[in-house]
């Protein structure tokens, strides 16, 4: 057999590829429910952090300067870890799966947070006092007023920041959940070749590069004209 | 309470356990002072090869970088680290590590820098040309420097995501901070080595995210 022969052999093996595509596919949806719930809980709980800080109290700020600060400087891996490892010591049970999810959405929630707040503060405060002296409440000044002004600054980095962390829905794999990676892996070491990897890869590209190709576009789309 | 302190802070163990915790918070520093240049020296050819007319030459580096964006960094180590032996190519952890970064993280830094060469207006070039300037000159001297302050806030971030994702690195086993608190925590079934390996995390990077919610605020005030 010669070299290039044992290189497909490896890598392109057909009859292990026809073997895991199953596990495969099930692990593709599977990361893609995991990315739906942490951008859901992620992006709304970073929109309730930045409307509570709007409300300007003191205490409560510093304590959701200190929470984005804490869920921006901790590596995501080490969140899941301790949520999947360290709560069960206080009777706390959580499936890997809940564990990522949790865990990414916290991480989420801080970036979000920061990128809502920028663009808030970039909105002039006559704005706010326009509208409060209309007689709009807080939350209908809010969500009418501020925010569709704000949105456009906001959207290119939070798409960004939304596909890396999205990305990171690999790390679920390390607490044995069988998402893509999860699931590559265990076909590797089941059949001792590497073409559920390849197939892994190849479903990482299929899931991600049309997203790469949108965040590009909408970066263009919502350009700051300087 | 007392179960809550027993189970994340406790003493007893710390004690026990801070010397490998300290030993795995230099092999994180290590491996960051490694992938960190490797990455940048990556993506800064990546940009100045992308400045490039020919289309020949920019659309394979188009394609590279969203490749390597597009595919989780931990499914390139694993990839590499796993895979590669079976290509007939054996790779140590660190090897592993280093090419898996410097696809991944070059990508992004590339990406990073190309943005910034692309906002320095043409004119300044032009500019140093017509004063005699040579082109390598003209990069290194009037065009890098600004291209790095229009987007240092973009490179401080993104340096501050690749000292995060060095915890990635304890899933092939690199002696690095969360390995060892993991081995910490098996060996003693209790949680409190990787709530120091956090709190390692979060006294190291601290500062870091403050300086960037600085730069962030400025650049946006700028854009106003």
């Amino acid at each position: 057999m010669s070299n290039w022969d044992k290189f497909l052999d490896s890598f392109f093996n057909a009859r292990v590829a026809a073997e895991y595509l199953p596990k495969i596919i099930d692990g593709f949806w599977l990361t893609i429910l995991l990315a739906a719930c942490v951008i859901a809980t992620g992006l709304l709980a970073g929109l309730v952090l930045a409307v509570l800080r709007a409300m300007g109290i003191r205490p409560l700020n510093w304590l959701i300067i200190f929470t984005v600060d804490l869920f921006r400087a901790l590596p995501p891996l080490v969140i899941i870890v301790l949520i999947f490892f360290g709560l069960p010591g206080l009777g706390l049970e959580f499936s890997g799966f809940a564990a990522a999810w949790i865990a990414l959405s916290l991480v989420l929630m801080a970036f979000a947070e920061e990128i809502y707040w920028a663009g808030i503060t970039s909105v002039p405060k006559g704005q706010w006092e326009a509208s409060r002296s209309l007689g709009l409440p807080f939350l209908v000044t809010f969500l009418l007023v501020i925010m569709p002004q704000a949105i456009r600054l906001v959207i290119p980095p939070l798409t960004n920041r939304t596909i890396a962390i999205t990305k990171g829905t690999a790390l679920a794999s390390v607490v044995a959940v069988p998402d893509i990676l999860g699931a590559a892996q265990a076909g590797v070491s089941f059949s001792f070749n590497p073409t559920p990897l390849t197939l892994g890869a190849a479903a990482y590209l299929l899931l991600f590069l049309p997203v790469e190709i949108l965040g590009r576009w909408v970066e263009t789309r919502f350009a700051w004209k300087r | 309470m007392n179960d809550f302190l027993e189970a994340f802070f406790s003493w007893e163990i710390l004690s026990e356990a801070w010397p490998i915790l300290l030993d795995g918070l230099g092999q994180t520093l290590l491996l960051s002072a490694i992938v960190i240049p490797l990455g940048a020296v990556g993506g800064l050819t990546l940009a100045l090869l992308s400045t490039a007319k020919s289309r020949w030459v920019r659309w394979p580096l188009i394609a590279y970088v969203d490749v390597f964006r597009a595919l989780p960094p931990l499914v390139l180590l694993v990839f590499v680290y796993a895979g590669l032996p079976f290509a007939g190519l054996e790779v140590s952890a660190i090897g592993a590590v280093a090419i898996g970064f410097f696809l991944n993280t070059g990508a992004y830094y590339g990406e990073i820098f190309r943005a910034g060469l692309e906002s320095v207006p043409a004119g300044q070039a032009e500019a140093a040309r017509a004063l005699g300037l040579k082109r390598p000159q003209i990069m290194a001297l009037i065009v890098l420097p600004q291209a790095v302050r229009n987007v240092l806030p973009d490179l401080v971030s993104n340096t501050l995501e690749v000292v995060k994702l060095t915890s990635i690195a304890s899933v092939v086993a690199m002696p690095e901070l969360l390995f060892q608190a993991r081995q910490a925590q098996s060996v003693t079934y209790n949680a409190t080595p990787i709530m120091a390996a956090a709190v390692a995390y979060f006294i190291l990077l601290w500062p870091v995210v403050r300086l960037l919610s600085r730069l962030e605020n400025k650049q946006l005030a700028s854009r106003r």
